[in-house]
Formats: structure tokens, C-alpha cells, sequence
């Protein structure tokens, strides 16, 4: 053959017109989705800051206010159920903001059919998870929707705390040499939920990590005020908190892949499964950006708390490549993390 | 991790690539057929840390990325008919089609669901009788074995609500396509490892021979591929151009004798389109004739489904080793993971998007990210 073989490309697909899952796996296609359809309409300088949790100040005091809704499939699994996260998950995205949850509001969408125990199982573990914290439940709302229009069972939660005077916590902080600090192992509650989900069952006796991280919080901010910002890696993992923070920051991050702790359990379902650890969804995991002069003192208030005990320096804000999170490879090369456009998706081979 | 943490071992690649340099006379250009071979190799960075001593070309071996758009417009259109079932490997889903993908049947309302085995397909249609499954069976030699397995099964059975569609490639017969090119500049090859899992590697003695280029089969690991890469360079630096095995803890001379006659029973092998390549004879697999009540495009009207692809995008010149993914104009631009517009930007094991992923930082000035 002369001249070289043709290879053609298929015609680009227009922007997508239809809501697909990916749209909340919050990578890429999430962050679309608020950029095109929800801020230009809602037009808020305090949403538009993309912050975990919203903060506003009201005759003085400082009010950290943040919603979160809880689809998990399925509704009951190792080391949590739809109940826990639901009020963990919303208490974790006050405690990023530096505050100390104090009330959460629960509205329940109900699929007629719905087995009565299950959602009392539901409620059960929800008011256990408040006490913990501890945190009330003050207000609520259930609807129930036709058989076949609902999934059994979806929770939102709405969140207020106190953010405690002095402490300011915020992405715009962060400058290069910030430490990059990890609260323990990622990738436990994405691999726990896979392992019971239909089509891919495997036998592990990984649970999820499902965790309130106020407490974890409050030792650190004990420890130093230092820390400009936080955030819990849920969906999109380590690599979507890494990348938001990177973007708004405007600095560039660098992680060594040898600092970042991950358990065997996990690391052998993602190397079967052919997924990366670093694009798993956390429930009680946090990852803070610290002051250099700080982070030795944060790192061990972290790793006094039984949430923070396997904390980890894993790399650093740079003032190089802004915007960019890349990680350092045990061969010393760097390759990028990036965001994923949607969910991970399982490999043919 | 056993197995795995061995492979990965900094020390011992520091080693490889020193004695890779130092046996290098020249740059020798290398190509890894296999986009499993291809990920590892741009994930750690591998490229780089040969620079110079070898030249790494990208080869076709991506099924997700050859799958040819007309048979992605069938899957498209079977599984938007009502009552279906449309099973597949998860990362086809995200392939665009000429006007669709799966992900947006799904959202259309098509029941599209992701397996990782073709017997979960097989366990869905005796689960759902009045229900028409269809597993979509794509791939190299590596995953006909387990396909052919579950029609089968299906036929023992008398599962008659089961069906694939079938679109099976075959590696040796794009690498006669690509060293019959008198512009390829590829010296050496590694040969993929999970392929002559399956197949052995007597098919490419006869390779060998024929072309008088040399081939290492390679694992998937940074220290398999740097192994197989220092045995080529060996080779060509000995003018030596035979068949080596660097994974042997997997491969054999022969394959997998069971696995290659399960497939031969079912399916036989036939002229087949490439995505972004056109027509390569004998370059496949079908059903067999005992199997037509298995075939989906028979079982769903199909067949007469065709879909041109305009010429457009430089994936030739990347997989000749003439470009990089990085020299294409429309590069981490227009053409990205998340709005693919050729073949090699749409799974994580295609060259373009390998390079997206993990290495657009290093891309020379001109290349936009």
C-alpha cells in the first residue's frame, strides 16, 4: 500500500440536550451543568463561589449554610445506609466550612410501595447519627410519589452551623507551599457500594467510611488557625476536591502517589474493577490545604483523632501550572490528575 | 499488592531503562499494539523516561476505539426498542455513534446496562423471559473466548431471548494492514499479552518471518512493558527479528487451547470494519451459521444499518508513528474525552486520550489545553 492508510473520524456529537448520569457524578458534566443552567439564573456572588456550604453573616454572626440530597443504591450497606449519610454527609459539608453544625432539616421522597420498616430503619439510623454529632433535626417534609416513579427512597438534607469566630476558611487562601494534608485512606465507600450493587457483587469486608468529620475539624482548627481550605473528596474523589480547590485556589497542586494512603482491599477491586482509587467517592474522609509553618501541628491533631489517624502529607500548592493538579509518580515522572467528564467507567479488558 | 506491587517497582525500572540506554545505538521506533499496553506506558510516564534511546507509537489495539460507528448505530437502535435489554461492557456506553451514544438511550429511556461478563447477560435473560436480551460483544481475542461462551451456553440452553451483537476484531491481520504501509516506521512490536493469552503466539512467528521485525509479547505492567522493550531493543541491536515472551507467567506458545476452541466452535472468522481504518480482510469474527439465532442483527432487522465516516481526524498518522496524539489541531480543543471526535479519544485506552489524561501538560506549545 502506498500513501498513508486512511483512518477517518467519526462526526462530533452536538452539547448534550438530555440529563445523563454523568451530570452527577460531580466531575466534569456537574460542573457544566451549574455553569450553564443554574448560576447565570440564579445570579448569587456567594453561590457563585462554589463553596461546599454557603456562608453568611447575619447581625454578626458568621452562618454556614449547605443542602445535600442522598440517592444511594443501595439503601443499606456495610458501614452505613441512606439514613447515616444523609445526616453525615450534610454535616460534613458545614464542618469544610470551618463551622459547628447545630441544625439539619430532612425532606423524604417516598416511592409508593415502599416497605414502612425499611423507611422506619432509615429514620433510626438517621436520629442515631444526630445524637452523635451532636446535631438536631428540626424541621422536614415527605412526599410520596407513584410506584415506578421514584427509587424507594431519596433523602435531602438542609444544614445550618456556626462558623466560631477567626476562623475564615476559603479556597482564595490558599497560596503556593500550602501543604496538601489527607485524612486517611481513600476510596472505601465507592468500592463498598460497588461490591453490593447488581452486576458486580464481590465478597470484601471493606466498609464504607461513612463518618461525621466535625470533631476531626474542630481538633484541627484547635491546632492552628492556619488551614485556608478544606474539602470531603465524595463523588469524583480525591481528584475532583484536588481539582475544584486548584481551580478557585489558582494554583497549581502537586501529590506524590506514594503519600497517598489507600487500603489493599481497595487497590485490588480498582485494579480488577479498572477504576483509580483517586476517582472514588469518600463519606468521612477530609483533605486540607495548611500553612507550611502549620501543617506539622494540624498533621498531628489529625492523627490524634480516630478519624485522622492514618493522615497523610501527600503534596503541596505550587505556583507553577495553575489550575492543574498533577502527581508525582514512584518513577519520577508526573502525570495529571485530571476530573473525569462523568462516572468512571469499567474497562473491557 | 502480590502480584501487582512487584511489577511496579521503581528500582528495578531504573534498572531496565539504564540498560535500555545503554544498549541503544539509535532511537528505535516501538510500537505496543494493545491500548492496555498503551495506558500503562503513558500513566508512568514511560515515554519519557526512554526518550532518545526508544520511540513509543501507539498502536490500534483499543477495542473500544475501533468498534466501527455503524455497529455502534446498531446498538444504538437496538436498544432503544422497548422491552430490550441492552447489556454492555461499561466503557462502550460513552462511544459516540453518527448522531447518539448509549448513555443518552439510557437517559431516552432504554434499559442499557453495564456487565462485566457476558454470563451476567446470559443470567439477565433467564431472569426477564419475556424480555429480549442483548449482550454487545466487542473486543479482541481477548474477550471472544467468554463471549463465545455465553451463546454457547445460551444455545444448550435454548435460551431464545438471548442474542449478541457481535463486532470482534483480530490483531494480527491490522498489523499486516500497518506493515504492508511502506510509510510505517515501526521497527518492533509488542505483542499484546492478554491476546496471546488466548491465541499464543505462533501467529506472530509467521509475522516475524514474513516482515523480518522483531516481537516481545508484553504484560501490562511498567516493568513487563520495560522488559519487553529491552528485549526488543536487544533484538534489533543483534539484527535479530523473532518472537520472544516477556509474559510468561501468563502466555504460552499455544494459548489457551479450551478458550481458542470454545470460539472456533461459535464464531468463524471474517472480513471486518475498523472504526477511523475502513475494511481489513479476514480481520474478525461472526457468528457461525449454527449460531444465526444468537446474531442480533438478524434477530432485530439491523443488518442494512451503515453509517460513512467522513475524513477528518489524523488518527492514521498517530498510528503510524508519524504523528502524536499532541500535533493534532483539534487536541484537548475540540476533540476531549468528554466530546470525543475520533476513535482514539473516546476509552482511557486510546492513544489520544491516554495523552489527555495524563500527560497534555508536557505537550508542546501550539497544542491548547
Amino acid at each position: 500500500m502506498s500513501g498513508p492508510i486512511q483512518f477517518t473520524c467519526p462526526v462530533p456529537l452536538a452539547a448534550r440536550d438530555r440529563i445523563v448520569l454523568g451530570h452527577g457524578s460531580g466531575g466534569k458534566l456537574s460542573a457544566e451543568l451549574l455553569r450553564d443552567v443554574f448560576l447565570p439564573y440564579f445570579r448569587s456572588p456567594i453561590l457563585n463561589r462554589l463553596d461546599d456550604q454557603a456562608v453568611l453573616e447575619i447581625n454578626g454572626a458568621r452562618l454556614a449554610f449547605t443542602t445535600d440530597s442522598f440517592v444511594v443504591k443501595p439503601l443499606f450497606f456495610r458501614g452505613g445506609d441512606i439514613g447515616s449519610l444523609a445526616v453525615n454527609g450534610t454535616v460534613n459539608d458545614l464542618a469544610m466550612g470551618g463551622a459547628t453544625p447545630l441544625y439539619l432539616s430532612a425532606g423524604f421522597i417516598l416511592e409508593e410501595g415502599l416497605d414502612i420498616e425499611i423507611l422506619r430503619r432509615a429514620a433510626e439510623s438517621m436520629g442515631r447519627a444526630a445524637d452523635s454529632i451532636p446535631v438536631e433535626i428540626v424541621t422536614g417534609d415527605t412526599k410520596v410519589v407513584e410506584k415506578g416513579k421514584g427509587d424507594g427512597l431519596f433523602i435531602n438534607t438542609t444544614g445550618i452551623g456556626l462558623v466560631p469566630e477567626g476562623v475564615r476558611l476559603s479556597p482564595a487562601l490558599v497560596r503556593p507551599g500550602d501543604r496538601v494534608l489527607l485524612s486517611g485512606p481513600i476510596g472505601d465507600h465507592g468500592i463498598a457500594i460497588l461490591a453490593e450493587r447488581e452486576g458486580i457483587e464481590f465478597s470484601t469486608d471493606l466498609a464504607s467510611d461513612c463518618a461525621p468529620l466535625n470533631g476531626l475539624v474542630a481538633a484541627m482548627l484547635a491546632a492552628s488557625l492556619d488551614i485556608r481550605t478544606m474539602r470531603d473528596p465524595t463523588r469524583g474523589g480525591l481528584s475532583s476536591a484536588l481539582n475544584e480547590i486548584a481551580a478557585r485556589a489558582g494554583v497549581g497542586v502537586t501529590i506524590e502517589e506514594s503519600a497517598i494512603p489507600v487500603r489493599e482491599e481497595v487497590r485490588g477491586a480498582c485494579e480488577m474493577l479498572g477504576l483509580d482509587p483517586l476517582y472514588v467517592a469518600n463519606e468521612g474522609k477530609l483533605v486540607a490545604f495548611v500553612a507550611p509553618d502549620a501543617a506539622e501541628a494540624v498533621l498531628e491533631a489529625m492523627r490524634r483523632h480516630a478519624l485522622g489517624r492514618d493522615a497523610a502529607l501527600i503534596g503541596t500548592a505550587t505556583g507553577t501550572h495553575p489550575g492543574l493538579v498533577l502527581l508525582r509518580t514512584p518513577f519520577g515522572t508526573t502525570r495529571i490528575v485530571d476530573m473525569l467528564p462523568g462516572d468512571q467507567l469499567p474497562r473491557i479488558c | 499488592m502480590k502480584y501487582v506491587d512487584e511489577y511496579r517497582d521503581p528500582a528495578p525500572a531504573r534498572r531496565l531503562i539504564e540498560e535500555i540506554r545503554r544498549t541503544a545505538t539509535r532511537p528505535w521506533v516501538l510500537m505496543e499494539i494493545c491500548g492496555g499496553q498503551t495506558h500503562t506506558l503513558v500513566k508512568y510516564g514511560i515515554e519519557e523516561l526512554l526518550d532518545g534511546a526508544v520511540e513509543l507509537v501507539h498502536g490500534p489495539g483499543c477495542p473500544v476505539c475501533v468498534t466501527p460507528l455503524e455497529i455502534v448505530d446498531k446498538a444504538i437502535a437496538i436498544a432503544a426498542i422497548p422491552q430490550t435489554i441492552f447489556v454492555s461492557y461499561g466503557d462502550m456506553l460513552r462511544v459516540p455513534g453518527s448522531h447518539s451514544d448509549l448513555f443518552r438511550v439510557k437517559a431516552g429511556g432504554g434499559d442499557v446496562r453495564i456487565a462485566y461478563s457476558p454470563m451476567d447477560a446470559l443470567r439477565l435473560a433467564r431472569e426477564n423471559p419475556r424480555r429480549r436480551v442483548v449482550f454487545f460483544a466487542v473486543g479482541f481475542e481477548t474477550t471472544a473466548p467468554a463471549n463465545a461462551m455465553a451463546a454457547w451456553q445460551a444455545k444448550r440452553e435454548g435460551l431464545r431471548n438471548f442474542s449478541m451483537l457481535v463486532s470482534h476484531v483480530l490483531v494480527p491481520p491490522a498489523i499486516r494492514l500497518l506493515l504492508d504501509s511502506n510509510l510505517s516506521r515501526v521497527e518492533g512490536f509488542i505483542a499484546p499479552g492478554h491476546v496471546c493469552t488466548v491465541m499464543g503466539y505462533e501467529e506472530y512467528e509467521e509475522l516475524a518471518a514474513r516482515y523480518l521485525v522483531p516481537f516481545v509479547v508484553g504484560g501490562f505492567e511498567p516493568l513487563d512493558l520495560l522488559e519487553a522493550i529491552r528485549m526488543l531493543v536487544r533484538q534489533l541491536e543483534e539484527g535479530r527479528a523473532q518472537v520472544e515472551n516477556a509474559y510468561a507467567r501468563s502466555v504460552t506458545r499455544g494459548g489457551n487451547l479450551a478458550a481458542r476452541q470454545r470460539m472456533m466452535e461459535v464464531f468463524e472468522v471474517a472480513d471486518r470494519n475498523w472504526r477511523g481504518i475502513g475494511p481489513i480482510a479476514q480481520s474478525g469474527f461472526r457468528l457461525r451459521a449454527e449460531y444465526a439465532e444468537f446474531d442480533a442483527e438478524k434477530v432485530f432487522g439491523v443488518e442494512a444499518i451503515s453509517a460513512p465516516e467522513p475524513p477528518e481526524c489524523i488518527s492514521a498518522l498517530v498510528l503510524q508513528g508519524l504523528k502524536k496524539p499532541v500535533d493534532c489541531p483539534v487536541f484537548g480543543t475540540r476533540c476531549t474525552p468528554a466530546t470525543p471526535m475520533g476513535a482514539p479519544m473516546v476509552s482511557s485506552e486510546g492513544a489520544c486520550a491516554a495523552y489527555y489524561q495524563y500527560r497534555r501538560h508536557i505537550a508542546p506549545a501550539g497544542a491548547q489545553v
